[in-house]
């Protein structure tokens, strides 16, 4: 059964409700594990060896945060930075993360309908991950579909138990083997494999 | 002579004004100018002072006094409780062999076993005044072998008591024993038991009222704003201590240390210690000006080379005892020197015990004189001999090079980047931080126990007083970019400012302060690199125990940073302003300034700092926008 490792990372816990919400269902599951970054690491002073390894140990990486400016909070990138060796993760020599599987599960104040053409971001949220997906692929990982939970601020409470148990559906699924790449090809986001899913 | 009040303290101060600042100057210690102040002004000198320098001696035995209250202050009980082994160990054993040795070699000389005896103790003690004075002028107190001298004086200052008691029991005849006991104070008359039970209950009152009495009637003085009637309360607090124990027959200098030591945990330790220094200072050199005028240099120039000798002999013997008992209390050899040749010379209680032995009938005035002669003159050899030791003895035992021959001018191509000044457990972790970093630094430290050690962890480690601009010259105070003010002494760090703007101009400097004053005085100073000892570690614990108490680590990281740059933004503020008036308004503002951040501190701080993370008014605006 593949492992997986949520890379958390919120600057302001207290007043997010969506990411406590998932962490709080991730914490519920078997076969997970959650590393706390900025909890880990309150200075950003990143032990890159204790990553590298918590790595190794897993065969899903999820980067788990909310969606700030187009991309991650300054730690994800922090790690990023300093985990990522050349020769370790990628270079000539770096295989450590070959075959391993990557996706973003994040939340944006946005509603889907910003994410489009139309709306105020204008472009979907597959584009503003790109240099995540180009990450993996350099790093000879597979990349995944996000999980996106949209509108973050508008959300009532039970919305966000919805969000939630699909968030634990697919985390399961992944941890269990039941999603598989034929299920998620071509998809913009992951977050229809949550519901319905027959086990 | 005729002299008037006025007179005599202008001749006692021009003495000690001209002469001290002179035996600074050629470094040789404020002891010895005051000594010299006093043969100049004295008898054989200009002859201001005549026979009254005797009595003159007993008032001045009052700085003595206060000495020992302010060196109480500094030792907390648990210390001394700490150092119980060296005191009743290290002291018991000196006064006990130096005594017995002494005596021995007076027999020799012909003269009786009881006077033998007498003339043992007398000489085996040596001098609070001058050894203590040096060693905090030094700054060498808190070191090995400054530790022992206290502990060895101590024991001394203890001693005192049981041997005034036994003087009348060797008398020679009864008329004498009866004459001797007139010294004992107002409970003469009292039988025994009284006595000791008044002795007893006497150092109850110092403790009890130390503890509970002292400190609200100190609150209640310090409330009325009066700083001189504070001044008073100390004087008056270390006088009444001193009468009281006098008259129980028990040692002044003794009951104002034990009134010191129950002081050193309350809050008015500093206080009292600045408001008496200034007092303790001007009596103890009074007391040595005495010491200096009472010499009788025509019994000395009659037989100059037996009273050298004697003097010689003594301070010989005395050291020996020393260096022995050093070595067996496993002191380091330059400690253990500098213990010895400070405790070399005789003690002040050489006098009145003398002179109590003469009133039992024990001594003739003949041998009183020659003793008197001898004690005075050891004590002003001693700053040379302490001297000699610093100069020459200490610097070549501490030296880094000396046991690599052939590298002799290591010293002149010192270029190390940053030279730290204070080697304690402050400077150390810069120290070693810099090391693992590969930055050489060049170190000057006074504890020589330190030295050493650090010498053999391959340090670059100089012996001396920090503020000395010789030897920051030869520590490469020309050619190094940084230097860090390491050293716990508040006023060595500002003497070393000083010399370094004059000195060396081009060198950065980075300061160590104990507190906010401290941080002011530092600040008022031109410093700009200021580092207050406690205020990082002390915000560090305050986020462990938000983390324990289950806040998120990086948030009250962000917080506990926020309230640092805060609080140091404060402190330039209140720094910049001289007007006392205007201070005291504005201290008073920050403190309600630093309620109110207090109170509002979750508001103001989450808000205020972390609007960029989905900052309220963003959240709002878009609540609002699904509602329509």
């Amino acid at each position: 059964m593949p492992s997986v490792l949520v890379q958390f990372a919120h600057p302001s816990f207290y007043r997010s409700r969506i990411q406590k919400a998932l962490v709080k269902t991730c914490k519920k599951l078997d076969g997970i594990t959650i590393n706390d970054l900025y909890e880990q690491y309150p200075d950003l002073h990143i032990d890159v060896k204790r990553e590298q390894d918590l790595l190794l140990k897993h065969d899903i990486l999820v980067l788990q945060h909310p969606f700030y400016w187009y991309s991650g909070p300054a730690i994800i990138k922090q790690w990023l930075d300093l985990v990522l060796e050349y020769n370790w993760a990628y270079g000539p020599k770096g295989f450590a993360l070959q075959g391993k599987k990557m996706l973003s599960a994040i939340s944006c104040g946005g509603g889907e309908n910003a994410y489009t053409p139309e709306g105020h971001n204008s472009f979907p949220i597959s584009q503003f991950l790109l240099p995540y997906r180009q990450t993996a692929s350099l790093c000879r990982m597979e990349y995944m579909p996000p999980f996106v939970v949209y509108g973050t601020h508008r959300k009532k409470s039970n919305d966000i138990d919805d969000e939630s148990l699909m968030y634990a559906d697919i985390l399961s699924g992944l941890a269990s083997g039941r999603i598989q790449p034929e299920n998620y090809r071509g998809l913009e986001v992951i977050n229809s494999l949550g519901h319905g899913i027959e086990g | 002579m005729q002299q008037t009040f006025f007179f005599q303290a202008m001749i006692y101060l021009a003495a000690a004004v001209i002469m001290v600042p002179i035996a600074k100057r050629l470094g040789l210690g404020s002891v010895l100018g005051y000594l010299f102040a006093g043969i100049i002004i004295g008898p054989v000198g200009l002859h201001f002072i005549g026979e009254e320098g005797q009595d003159l001696m007993h008032f001045a035995e009052f700085g003595v006094v206060m000495l020992l209250f302010i060196i109480g202050l500094e030792l907390e009980p648990s210390r001394l409780w700490r150092m119980r082994r060296s005191i009743a160990g290290l002291g018991g054993l000196q006064v006990g062999i130096t005594t017995l040795v002494l005596a021995g070699a007076v027999m020799l000389l012909q003269l009786d076993w009881k006077q033998a005896l007498v003339l043992g103790m007398i000489l085996s003690l040596s001098s609070t005044a001058i050894v203590l004075q040096s060693l905090s002028e030094k700054n060498q107190l808190k070191t090995s072998a400054g530790e022992s001298s206290f502990a060895v004086l101590l024991f001394q200052d203890l001693a005192v008591i049981p041997m005034l008691a036994i003087l009348p029991l060797l008398a020679v005849s009864h008329s004498g024993a009866t004459g001797g006991h007139k010294e004992t104070g107002l409970l003469a008359e009292w039988p025994g038991w009284a006595q000791t039970l008044a002795v007893l209950g006497s150092v109850a009152v110092v403790i009890i009222s130390g503890r509970y009495l002292l400190r609200p009637f100190f609150r209640l003085i310090a409330k009325t704003g009066l700083r001189e009637i504070f001044t008073a309360t100390a004087l008056l607090l270390v006088v009444g201590t001193a009468t009281l124990m006098n008259a129980v027959g028990l040692s002044p200098a003794l009951g104002a240390f034990l009134a010191g030591v129950v002081l050193a945990n309350s809050e008015y330790r500093h206080e009292l210690e600045s408001d008496l220094d200034p007092f303790k200072g001007l009596l103890l050199g009074l007391f040595f000006i005495a010491v200096g005028a009472s010499i009788n240099f025509h019994l000395i120039l009659s037989r100059p080379w037996m009273i050298l000798g004697l003097v010689g002999a003594v301070m010989i013997v005395k050291m020996a005892v020393l260096t022995g008992l050093g070595k067996l209390f496993k002191l380091a050899t330059p400690q253990n020197l500098t213990f010895a040749f400070g405790l070399s010379q005789v003690g002040e209680f050489a006098f009145v015990l003398s002179n109590a032995a003469r009133d039992a009938g024990i001594l003739s005035t003949e041998i009183m004189d020659t003793l008197v002669a001898v004690v005075a003159l050891s004590m002003v050899i001693t700053p040379l001999v302490m001297l000699v030791n610093d100069k020459w003895i200490q610097p070549r035992l501490c030296d880094p090079d000396k046991h690599k021959p052939g590298r002799e001018h290591d010293v002149e191509a010192e270029e190390n980047p940053v030279i730290i000044a204070g080697f304690g457990h402050f400077g150390n972790t810069v120290g070693r931080f810099l090391r693992a970093n590969n930055i050489n630094t060049t170190v000057l430290d006074t504890d020589s126990d330190n030295v050493d050690l650090l010498r053999r962890m391959g340090f670059k480690v100089y012996y001396g007083d920090a503020s000395r601009h010789e030897l920051l010259e030869i520590a490469g105070a020309k050619q190094a970019k940084l230097i860090i003010i390491a050293i716990g002494d508040e006023e060595k760090r500002l003497e070393m400012i000083q010399t370094i703007k004059k000195h060396f101009p081009n060198l950065r400097m980075l300061v160590r302060a104990t507190n906010r004053n401290d941080a002011y005085d530092l600040m008022n100073a031109g410093m700009m690199h200021i580092y207050r000892e406690t205020l990082d570690t002390s915000l560090r614990m305050g986020v462990d125990a938000m983390k324990l108490l289950g806040y998120r680590a990086h948030e009250t990281t962000r917080l506990a940073k926020t309230f640092f740059k805060e609080d140091e933004r404060r402190l330039k503020y209140l720094s910049s302003i001289r007007n006392p008036d205007e201070y005291v308004i504005a201290v008073k503002k920050y403190v309600e300034e630093l309620e109110e951040t207090l109170r509002a501190d979750r508001d103001i701080l989450r808000a205020g700092v972390d609007d960029g993370w989905d900052g309220r008014e963003m959240v709002k605006a878009q609540v609002e926008l699904a509602e329509e």
